[in-house]
């Protein structure tokens, strides 16, 4: 027995505000480093990938290595063009929070690659459960950008009828399951969902969401049980942005080394994958995917990424980290990449990307006049008081009958 | 008509289910293979296979949460809950996703699943396999709460359940399995076979949900209550002389509140009686509805009978449980206010 007093341990991010950023800590191997194995690969014979970061395009805008995905330009092109909506997209909803036409907003800046990426991979009839950072999967699957805003606006052509925060869309048709806003609860569910498809020995596969911080959540346990044990045919997505609104990634991911590392222990094999690199997102998911539809099972892909942006219309990143700490992260911008790449093929060029820009901001802004004209959150058309008490259930109960009666609707 | 146990008609309910619908799967902790352990999916595995009856890992949240998924996709999971003292790992999944799947999603996803939960007390389960939590399923918008007091009504209501396009929680006095227990816990139990709803049809038939049954007419006061506790008062009007109505809710969400007000307006005096805490319980909704619907009927105070507000006890069971000496005590004074 020793004398020595028991030392509490708090993990503290590298920099907070005032300081220098550092992320010395991320090590980024060289693009086209990291070996692709076969999709039948024993899940022990490949885990060093889940303390890699699998890489495509390099610093001169090349597609290097072992990774490189069967895209053509015009695939890529169409995938700009896809993470350049949902920035415009972005950059008008978040004004039109502070001109008060909505009550939040929460904006994708940096993690386009990831959400509009792994949308292509997937086939019609597979089914995402999202978080509410991932509005990607509606804008690349071609969703109309009218009917995204008036669910923003809660107005009177709101899907949603004016039930859910903004953001929190749901389209079974688009393969996007209703967002809970609360943590880690749809991971499960579509692990089950998946459950589902196989038992009914069908073709689907689900995708599940996370972020980092809500890794810590007992369902993400959950879920990688469950899906270990029936070989569930799911990609279990984790998007590191490495930021849990004002808590660091540390204080989730503990001493694990990396999230995807926790699939490890579950035998499920994992990627790590870098989140800003638009090609690498997608040759990792069409790896999973692949592997879930020949029944191999579950994957678990952690996406590096960053969340350039506040967590929401109501937070300030200013008060937890360095201003300029964006400007230091080490994998760059997932649009300026992904340009880059398009004008060293010769498939782009300056001109044509200012004139892609005009052209999207005006279809966003198009859009958004439209919106507007069923109404905004606090004017024009909004939907009906009686509306409220409908879908509770699928029949209307005696309880809820005197209610509405009550309000007079 | 065969007699069968709750067990039996609970397992009967399943299988029929299942024979009808191949969407309907079943699974839950020890349900597969060996049948659950108070047996009431014994069976089911080796008739319909592995894919649609299978053992779970011990997550209640993953077994609702892959359930809510399940539903999504279009299964109708009918899932156990060991005993429902184990749901509170679950009931996030419960109250924010299965109950509000259909608003939030304004019907682009739904959520048919039923949660099977053993419930109650009476078998010296000490404080993790006695407890009644119905009042934290019946606060919540979207739920649909039952509890069976007999094993003609646990099978019809289950079918009922399973074919229910909305999450059903499904709670089933785990005291009434092998037998009508009136809490005179010190008298030899009672088979359900000497029992007339002890008899079900073995096929397909479903009760209403949202529709109580009277147990026994009366005249002189209503008594309201649920699962177990319908024994114990009918027992006790019987013992007392009290021509007390005996009203088995059945379910209590949706709530046959007609059937409430038409006994309590004859009536005039009214006892609310459950096993459940008493503090929040779902008595305090019974009496509070009585109170606004029959106040110029009522010759009395609505009287509440309920658990003490401790925890469930294990050597203590019978002085908590709100036996026939309570009960009874209780409906005389009820009778005696003036």
């Amino acid at each position: 027995m020793t004398d020595t007093p028991l030392r509490f341990h708090v993990p503290q991010p590298a920099s907070r505000p005032g300081e220098q950023p550092d992320f010395s800590h991320v090590v980024i191997p060289k693009a086209g480093s990291v070996e692709r194995p076969p999709v039948d690969v024993d899940p022990k014979d490949i885990r060093d990938l889940a303390y890699s970061i699998i890489r495509v395009l390099d610093r001169e805008g090349q597609a290097v290595g072992p990774w490189v995905p069967d895209l053509s330009p015009d695939d890529l092109i169409r995938g700009l063009r896809h993470m350049m909506t949902l920035r415009s997209f972005d950059a008008r909803m978040q004004m039109a929070q502070r001109q008060g036409k909505t009550s939040f907003y929460m904006q994708h800046t940096g993690e386009e690659a990831v959400s509009c990426a792994f949308r292509i991979a997937l086939s019609d009839g597979d089914m995402n459960f999202p978080t509410y950072r991932q509005a990607g999967l509606l804008i690349a699957h071609e969703y109309p950008l009218v009917d995204m805003m008036c669910q923003i606006y809660s107005n009177g052509r709101d899907p949603l009828k004016g039930r859910q925060l903004p953001v929190m869309y749901s389209s079974k048709e688009s393969g996007f399951f209703s967002i809970s806003g609360n943590l880690t609860t749809q991971f499960v569910q579509a692990v089950g969902w998946a459950m589902a498809s196989a038992i009914k020995g069908d073709t689907k596969i689900a995708a599940a969401w996370v972020g980092d911080g809500s890794t810590a959540e007992s369902d993400f346990h959950a879920a990688l049980v469950f899906a270990s044990t029936y070989k569930a045919p799911v990609v279990l997505n984790v998007v590191n942005n490495q930021w849990a609104i004002s808590t660091f990634q540390g204080i989730a991911r503990g001493g694990s080394g990396t999230f995807a590392a926790r699939g490890l222990g579950f035998g499920i094999p994992a990627l790590r994958v870098d989140g800003n690199d638009y090609l690498a997102v997608y040759a990792a998911a069409q790896w999973a995917i692949e592997r879930a539809r020949r029944n191999l099972g579950p994957t678990l892909v952690e996406y590096v990424t960053y969340r350039a942006g506040a967590h929401s219309t109501s937070d300030d990143p200013s008060a937890y980290r360095p201003k300029q700490e964006s400007d230091g992260w080490p994998l760059g911008d997932p649009l300026l990449r992904l340009k880059e790449h398009l004008i060293a093929i010769g498939a782009w060029s300056e001109e044509r990307h200012t004139q892609t820009q005009a052209e999207i901001l005006e279809t966003v802004i198009a859009a958004q006049k439209e919106a507007e004209s069923f109404g905004t959150l606090h004017s024009g058309g909004k939907p009906s008081a009686r509306d409220m008490f409908e879908g509770v259930y699928a029949e209307l109960p005696p309880h809820l009958r005197r209610q509405r009666q009550q309000l007079g609707v | 008509m065969p007699r069968m146990t709750m067990i039996e008609s609970i397992r009967s309910a399943m299988d029929v289910s299942m024979g009808r619908d191949e969407n309907v799967v079943v699974y839950g902790e020890d349900v597969g293979f060996f049948g659950g352990v108070f047996r009431c999916t014994h069976g089911l595995q080796q008739k319909y296979g592995v894919n649609r009856c299978f053992d779970a890992p011990i997550s209640e949240a993953g077994i609702v949460g892959t359930a809510i998924g399940m539903a999504a996709y279009g299964l109708r999971p009918c899932i156990e809950i060991q005993f429902a003292d184990y749901m509170y790992p679950a009931y996030d999944q419960i109250v924010s996703e299965a109950a509000r799947l259909r608003y939030r999603s304004n019907g682009d996803f739904t959520c048919p699943i039923v949660i099977r939960m053993p419930t109650g007390g009476g078998i010296f389960g000490g404080q993790t396999h006695s407890q009644s939590p119905e009042a934290l399923f019946t606060h919540v918008a979207g739920l649909k709460t039952v509890v069976p007091s007999n094993p003609y009504d646990a099978k019809g209501l289950l079918i009922a359940a399973i074919e229910d396009p909305d999450p059903v929680i499904f709670l089933e006095p785990k005291r009434l399995y092998n037998g009508p227990f009136d809490g005179h816990h010190d008298r030899p139990v009672t088979p359900w076979s000497k029992h007339e709803l002890g008899e079900v049809p073995e096929g397909h038939f479903a009760l209403p949900l949202g529709k109580a049954a009277i147990r026994r007419e009366g005249s002189a006061v209503t008594i309201i209550t649920y699962g177990t506790m319908v024994h114990v008062a009918e027992a006790v009007a019987q013992e007392t002389g009290i021509d007390a109505e005996v009203i088995d809710l059945r379910t209590l969400v949706p709530l046959d509140l007609d059937t409430i007000t038409a006994s309590v307006a004859k009536t005039g005096r009214c006892m609310v009686l459950h096993e459940a805490t008493l503090t929040s319980g779902f008595g305090a909704e019974l009496a509070a509805l009585v109170q606004e619907n029959c106040f110029y009927h009522l010759e009395a105070p609505v009287r509440r009978v309920a658990g003490w507000d401790t925890p469930y006890p294990h050597a203590q069971e019978w002085a908590y449980f709100p036996g026939p000496a309570r009960v009874g005590q209780a409906l005389r004074e009820i009778m005696e206010s003036r």
